[in-house]
């Protein structure tokens, strides 16, 4: 599938935030919010978005998926077809993935032509965030910095079905301030997998274990990282390990929303056992 | 402890994962394969090495009838058997009656995964026939009374040190490391069944058709023993294992053995093409070659022919982060790895046999970037996952709560509704442990048993949204 070229640089994108970053990490959201807005561009959040449905259709449900493409379809399809906006833009390569790589095979297979038609032309303008800063807007530096060791981690879906690894690796090296390392086997999968993280929990800790080791090896304080999932899993491991390096989205980083790094979070204190009501009235005596 | 492929998949992976020396075994063995197969992919046009074998492969599975048969006459002007074999069933059944008829006594094989498959030796062993296995791995792994884990490295789940070991009680030898000399103790004890075997059985790596000869390839010479000490020859082949030309057999040769072990050529590259003829000094007096189906025509049928290009080279398996972390066992099939979560469903007769391999896999595609014919390995998995929902094997809380979850999702409303839920739940669930949330209620306890999950955000993006347009527009 060839992505859309423009011939003047595009003036308006719709987001598309996804559902984790809507619901779960706003901060993400914002970022790259503000990352296209500096960049002059005018960008429209439309609130009919909810989920692209590929956890659905990673488990199998191939009828539940078409339901919410068919909705996306709706909500993103009109905006590019008519011009009102001249590219989708995600701060996820996994979503992205699902629309542009996915809707079309999945109504091709149930012989709606006319939509897969339409998902197609959606997907030739639909982009990643750092693909579309670097490869569209040709921006290579995003005027941020960072204190500490950085790495990156290549998410799979990114990397390996929209081909995108240059680009963010580009970006970071640019972050002012920040010292890149290089993560061992940055290009293996964190082992997250959507609801493989939850049916084969055992393995996929032991694969994100594998990918704690090497942040730990890599000496890295903060991985930068394009997809919020993997964010999760990776986050998940290393707070319950107590391990002090965070992943964070690449996005937080490029809009200097990373602070300084927090000390590492400490087990619950336990609390001390409050005295009961007879006691209190025992000492007030 | 090692892994018992007969027990229930989450058990065959919790006992894998148990197990730090079959992790590490594992980790060695294809971390070496890997940057083999890199090297040798690079110094070459591995690119369109991977495009031309594909297309080639495609077209042998777009003439299979015709090959299949130029094959089975080109065997027979060659003075060999051709038999045509449904199922496992029937071709052990040949098998054992070529052995009837012949007197065998005792069995010499070579690395055959198409005989594993059909669990040859056990119909051997029922007979009284005795097998012996000749390829290193795959003589250790019948020493010691296991299968393989991996399609061209069976024996990759143990160290070094668990094989010697294992030779120290079964040959008899000092405890050594020193890998020569445990080959050397091999050596000396398969050279004694050689010459004293009435049948060598092997697979086929691939069989050309245009001169019904077959070729298998080996890094040890046991193939070459054999294919030619004993006095009958059986090959056994699945019906996709051909190739059109002796040109094409060079060019699949380059693309197998470059993904596989990272050489541009096998130590050991044995062609058969029937008997020995009258005037050869030697070679065995009769050669079977058995074209098994068991399941093949059925994976056309069902669309699946993508996964009937496969060269059974093992690079996905030795690529992939679920096959590194568990080994080959923990599959519980004949095939492991990406490969293996494919077709082990679809070879058995109700894919249901094998619910968890094609979600045994992150989908993360590292597996298709390697292979010699470009099968795309993720989306074969997706495919078999929606079989399973289709024909009613899914579990019904899954099948609810992908329900429930498409209905939140279906309008901005309950979308907003359901976050908002999310939200307070989660937050009340991470207040009782300062920050992240450290326990979910089953099914999702499965993540936090090992993982945190942060609290759903108590303003969502879109509520930032609104209020910014609000705030822009009363500007």
């Amino acid at each position: 599938m060839d992505k859309k070229t423009f011939a003047t640089r595009p003036k308006r994108v719709a987001l598309f935030a996804t559902c984790m970053v809507d619901l779960i990490y706003p901060s993400v959201g914002i970022a790259t919010t503000e990352l296209l807005e500096r960049q002059g561009l005018e960008v429209i959040f439309p609130l009919e978005q909810t989920c692209c449905g590929q956890p659905a259709f990673n488990a199998g449900y191939r009828e539940e998926a078409r339901e919410l493409a068919r909705r996306f379809l709706d909500v993103f399809g009109p905006m590019v077809e008519t011009g009102q906006v001249d590219a989708v833009v995600a701060p996820s390569g996994s979503c992205v993935t699902m629309t542009s790589h996915f809707y079309p095979l999945l109504f091709q297979e149930a012989k709606q032509l006319e939509l897969q038609r339409r998902a197609e032309r959606l997907a030739a303008a639909t982009f990643e965030l750092t693909e579309f800063l670097v490869d569209v807007l040709g921006v290579k530096d995003m005027g941020a910095r960072l204190e500490g060791r950085l790495t990156y981690h290549a998410c799979c879906h990114l990397l390996r079905e929209l081909g995108v690894d240059e680009q963010p690796q580009t970006l970071l090296a640019h972050v002012e301030g920040a010292e890149l390392v290089a993560l061992p086997d940055y290009d293996e999968c964190c082992g997250f997998g959507g609801l493989f993280a939850v049916k084969n929990a055992p393995i996929s800790t032991a694969m994100g274990q594998r990918k704690v080791v090497n942040l730990e090896k890599s000496g890295a304080d903060r991985v930068a990282l394009c997809d919020v999932s993997c964010m999760t899993h990776l986050n998940g491991l290393l707070s319950r390990q107590g391990v002090s390096c965070r992943a964070v989205h690449i996005a937080e980083v490029l809009n200097n929303q990373v602070g300084r790094l927090a000390p590492p979070e400490e087990p619950p204190a336990e609390e001390p056992e409050k005295p009961r009501r007879w006691q209190d009235v025992g000492a007030e005596q | 402890m090692s892994v018992d492929v007969h027990a229930p998949f989450k058990k065959r992976v919790e006992q894998a994962l148990s197990d730090p020396a079959l992790g590490s075994a594992v980790e060695r063995a294809t971390r070496r394969m890997v940057a083999a197969r890199a090297a040798a992919m690079a110094a070459v046009d591995g690119e369109r090495l991977r495009n031309q074998t594909r297309q080639m492969k495609e077209y042998v599975l777009r003439h299979l009838p015709e090959l299949l048969e130029e094959l089975e006459r080109n065997v027979k002007a060659n003075g060999g058997h051709v038999h045509w074999a449904q199922d496992g069933e029937e071709a052990n059944r040949i098998v054992r009656e070529i052995a009837l008829q012949a007197s065998v006594k005792k069995v010499v094989k070579s690395k055959s995964m198409t005989t594993e498959e059909i669990h040859l030796n056990q119909a051997l062993e029922a007979t009284d026939i005795q097998v012996v296995e000749t390829d290193l791995g795959e003589y250790i792994i019948q020493l010691a009374g296991e299968l393989p884990s991996h399609i061209v490295a069976p024996v990759a789940h143990k160290r070094i040190e668990d094989i010697s070991e294992l030779f120290h009680e079964k040959l008899d030898i000092p405890s050594t490391l020193d890998p020569a000399a445990l080959c050397a103790a091999a050596r000396a004890a398969l050279r004694r069944e050689f010459f004293s075997a009435d049948m060598g059985i092997s697979g086929c790596n691939f069989a050309i058709a245009e001169t019904g000869t077959v070729c298998i390839v080996t890094n040890e010479g046991n193939g070459r023993m054999v294919t030619s000490l004993p006095r009958v020859h059986v090959a056994v082949m699945g019906i996709e294992k051909l190739v059109p030309t002796v040109e094409d057999a060079i060019l699949q040769l380059q693309a197998l053995t470059r993904s596989a072990t990272g050489q541009a050529l096998s130590v050991y590259v044995s062609m058969t093409s029937g008997p020995r003829r009258e005037d050869h000094p030697d070679g065995p007096d009769q050669f079977h070659l058995i074209i098994l189906d068991n399941g093949r025509t059925k994976m056309l049928e069902e669309d699946y022919g993508e996964a009937m290009l496969c060269l059974r080279c093992g690079a996905c398996l030795n690529i992939c982060p679920v096959y590194r972390t568990v080994g080959g066992h923990a599959y519980g099939s004949t095939y492991s790895g990406p490969i293996g979560a494919v077709i082990s469903p679809l070879l058995a007769p109700d894919k249901a046999q094998f619910k968890e391999l094609p979600h045994a896999s992150t989908l993360c595609s590292a597996c298709r970037d390697v292979c010699p014919v470009k099968i795309d390995l993720p989306r074969l998995l997706l495919d078999l996952r929606a079989d399973l929902v289709v024909e009613g094997a899914a579990p019904l809380p899954e099948k609810l709560a992908i329900r429930a979850f498409i209905k939140a999702a279906s309008s901005r409303e309950s979308f907003e509704r359901a976050g908002k839920l999310a939200s307070a739940a989660s937050n009340a669930l991470a207040s009782l442990s300062g920050g992240n949330i450290h326990f979910l209620p089953p099914p999702l306890n499965a993540w936090t048993q090992s993982r945190d999950f942060p609290p759903f955000a108590r303003t969502s993006f879109r509520e930032w949204w609104q209020e910014r347009m609000a705030l822009r527009q009363r500007d």
